[in-house]
């Protein structure tokens, strides 16, 4: 065999080599379970999205290995929404149009999910979400479904608690200041805290928002101060969570409750930096050392996730969301393996209809796509402290007032 | 006292404490876009920088975190230089300062973000100074120290920076390049070196308004951004290149702030902010106190 020839061989063998490979991988690429999502890994909510992917990650890789979905590998697709909600129809375009995703779900908040529903609506399909309150309010479709555990009437049934508790005040209260932030969510979390008060015949003597860049939140705490009311509701989220309960202790706030809906006091980043400053404050909480023995699973899946969240630098607690995103696709997962397929109308009809057991329990969904029955948790923070992680970590400092079965002690009021 | 009254002082009391803090922020960039004309965008990124730096440094020391960050601005300062340099010979020095330029300071926000990212994660972290939850009460009249200390301070700052411009050379110098480049030249100085040395000032004053915010709210590697619009608006109101002029910006807008959120709804602050803003350019297009 002369020289130039074995060269040509060479190449050749070299050739087909490479071509068999870029085909086993295509092979193997095509056979893959694409699943596409936007998620605040920048911006204001980033430290919850982190956290809730690295949830998603742990979750993708349990189900590999255990060897796949139907068989076939799955791969999380996911792009940074930078918290903004403007970049959400184009990230769900190219999940769609260009990675060929079989499924979507969506990324962490309110404000982010609601600008993904058209062009999901468009291609019929279905729509695990991430914790957004009263999004499918708007929408009406039948194939959204939310894995916050908000209860079927998402925007009232969120403050029922708080408004359950105020009522069991002695004297009962008569009037409420109202206040959140200018986002979907605290507008959504306030409408249904206005029907609560409405509904208890209490005046509503402050209802205002605030831009979220505000700095300063004294001056508004101080306008609530002047109106004298019994009880304050706060839909805040996580910054201005820290300004209101620190503007409130700077000014001594006199009121009998105080709190309600704010995202952030359910953060390791927030207990530990406000502390002692949150005794007294009501507000709601998904999961707490004091009621784990009722959620084993959730205590199971984090000692999983701080792991993993102590590398990454995000939440070390993981209370809040990260069982939640391991839920939800848990429920995608189970419903994959029930219908056999990714055909979406079949795995909607099949959520509909189905009971999901996953490491926050048992879900069932309402027909609009809420948790059919709601499990947000009243907590009254008290005899904090300290700054200290550990101290957030062990039973004692949550008072859980509602609802009945996870109850452990009662309200102690006034607020300060 | 009266509660009505009473309210009416903590409303300018807040807005005072508040335009402290917004004049630290503003005071860099009017130094660099009202003097030097280099539209550093940038600047947020340095303030979130200042805000990382005092904090790592204060868990490693323990330290106070404003201290730290005016024994640190030397570091500052010295990052404002190299910039200024990369900037003057890729862009300035080729007449391409106006669009590349730009494009340019947005590259080192995001950088600046994106580094801050991978090292220290996206969740938010504060400060917690022996002072952070200390309210001193005259009267009816609340001043939390985490507020009145970054005030305190940034006028300083300002007031420091103004005598310095007018009583010395340099200083003089750095006002005189934004007045007329060539004249300089023809007087034997460098506007180069002049506009680095100021550049680099403005750079160092990020580092220090860095700090005031970590004491005063919770910091995340992207919340600088939500500055810029209102830093802007308080050089502008001031009048572009005037120090003065950028702390009595601060002052109105600050006390605007307050009173709207005390009396009107705080959702209208920023309606009411940039309205005043829109009423003075109409009367002042220099601003309140622009030549």
């Amino acid at each position: 065999m002369d020289f130039p020839k074995r060269r040509w061989l060479s190449r050749t063998a070299l050739a087909a080599v490479a071509l068999g490979l870029a085909g086993w991988i295509a092979s193997a690429a095509a056979q893959e379970i694409k699943i596409g999502c936007g998620m605040a890994l920048t911006g204001g909510l980033a430290a919850n999205g982190k956290a809730a992917l690295i949830s998603m990650e742990i979750w993708a890789e349990d189900v590999n290995a255990r060897g796949g979905l139907l068989g076939r590998k799955v791969r999380l697709i996911c792009y940074d929404d930078q918290t903004n909600p403007a970049t959400v129809p184009g990230i769900y375009s190219k999940l769609l149009d260009v990675d060929k995703v079989d499924l979507v779900v969506s990324g962490y908040g309110t404000n982010l999910i609601a600008p993904a529903m058209p062009i999901v609506m468009q291609r019929g399909l279905m729509f695990m979400t991430l914790f957004g309150l009263d999004v499918n309010s708007k929408f009406k479709y039948d194939r959204y479904f939310q894995i916050m555990p908000a209860g079927p009437d998402p925007a009232v049934d969120w403050s029922r608690g708080f408004f359950d508790i105020a009522g069991q005040l002695n004297p009962k209260p008569t009037t409420i200041a109202l206040v959140g932030a200018d986002a979907e969510y605290p507008w959504a979390a306030l409408a249904g805290a206005r029907f609560h008060a409405q509904r208890a015949g209490l005046k509503i003597v402050y209802d205002k928002t605030y831009p979220p860049n505000t700095v300063d939140y004294s001056p508004i705490v101080r306008a609530i101060q002047a109106t004298n009311p019994d009880l304050v509701f706060v839909a805040s989220y996580p910054p201005d969570t820290a300004g209101m309960v620190r503007a409130a202790n700077e000014i001594g706030l006199k009121t009998r409750m105080f709190g309600g809906g704010m995202v952030g006091t359910q953060f390791a980043a927030f207990k530990t930096q406000l502390g002692p400053l949150l005794n007294g404050v009501v507000n709601y909480e998904f999961w707490t050392p004091e009621n784990a023995g009722k959620l084993p699973y959730v205590s199971k899946f984090l000692v999983k996730y701080q792991q993993r969240a102590a590398k990454e630098k995000v939440d070390p607690l993981g209370y809040y969301l990260p069982p939640y995103s391991y839920a939800m696709m848990e429920v995608v997962e189970q419903a994959i393996e029930a219908t056999k397929g990714l055909d979406q109308k079949k795995l909607a009809e099949y959520i509909h209809a189905n009971e999901f057991v996953t490491v926050v329990g048992a879900i069932r969904f309402a027909k609009n796509g809420e948790w059919s029955k709601g499990r947000a948790m009243s907590v009254q923070y008290g005899g904090i402290k300290s700054n200290d992680l550990s101290e957030f970590q062990k039973p004692g400092i949550n008072t859980i007032l509602w609802p009945a079965e996870f109850k452990t002690g009662d309200l102690k009021a006034p607020f300060k | 006292m009266e509660p009505s009254s009473a309210l009416f002082l903590n409303a300018v009391v807040s807005g005072l404490l508040l335009a402290g803090f917004y004049a630290a922020v503003a005071v860099g960039i009017s130094i660099s876009f009202g003097m030097l004309d280099v539209v550093n965008i940038a600047h947020p990124g340095f303030i979130i920088l200042g805000s990382y730096t005092a904090l790592i440094v204060h868990r490693w020391l323990g330290w106070d975190p404003i201290l730290l960050s005016v024994v640190l601005s030397p570091l500052f300062f010295l990052l404002g230089m190299v910039l200024y340099r990369v900037y003057y010979v890729a862009f300035e020095k080729r007449g391409q300062e106006s669009l590349r330029g730009l494009a340019f300071f947005f590259g080192i926000l995001f950088i600046t973000e994106v580094v801050l990212i991978l090292i220290y994660g996206v969740d938010y972290q504060l400060v917690k100074t022996a002072y952070s939850e200390t309210v001193w009460k005259l009267g009816p009249i609340d001043f939390p120290l985490r507020l009145l200390v970054p005030c305190i301070v940034s006028v300083a700052m300002v007031v420091g920076i103004q005598i310095f411009f007018n009583r010395t050379f340099f200083g003089r110098a750095v006002l005189a390049v934004a007045q007329d480049q060539l004249a300089l030249r023809i007087m034997g100085v460098d506007p180069v070196r002049i506009k680095e040395f100021a550049f680099a000032l403005s750079i160092a004053t990020a580092g220090v308004a860095g700090a005031f915010l970590i004491v005063i709210q919770p910091v995340q590697p992207s919340i600088g951004r939500e500055f810029i619009g209102l830093a802007f608006a308080i050089c502008v109101l001031g009048g572009l290149g005037s120090l003065y002029g950028t702390l009595a910006g601060a002052v109105i807008l600050g006390i605007a702030e307050s009173f709207t959120s005390t009396y009107f709804g705080p959702s209208w602050a920023p309606a009411v902010s940039f309205g005043l803003l829109l009423l003075a350019l109409a009367f002042r297009p220099a601003g309140l106190f622009g030549r």
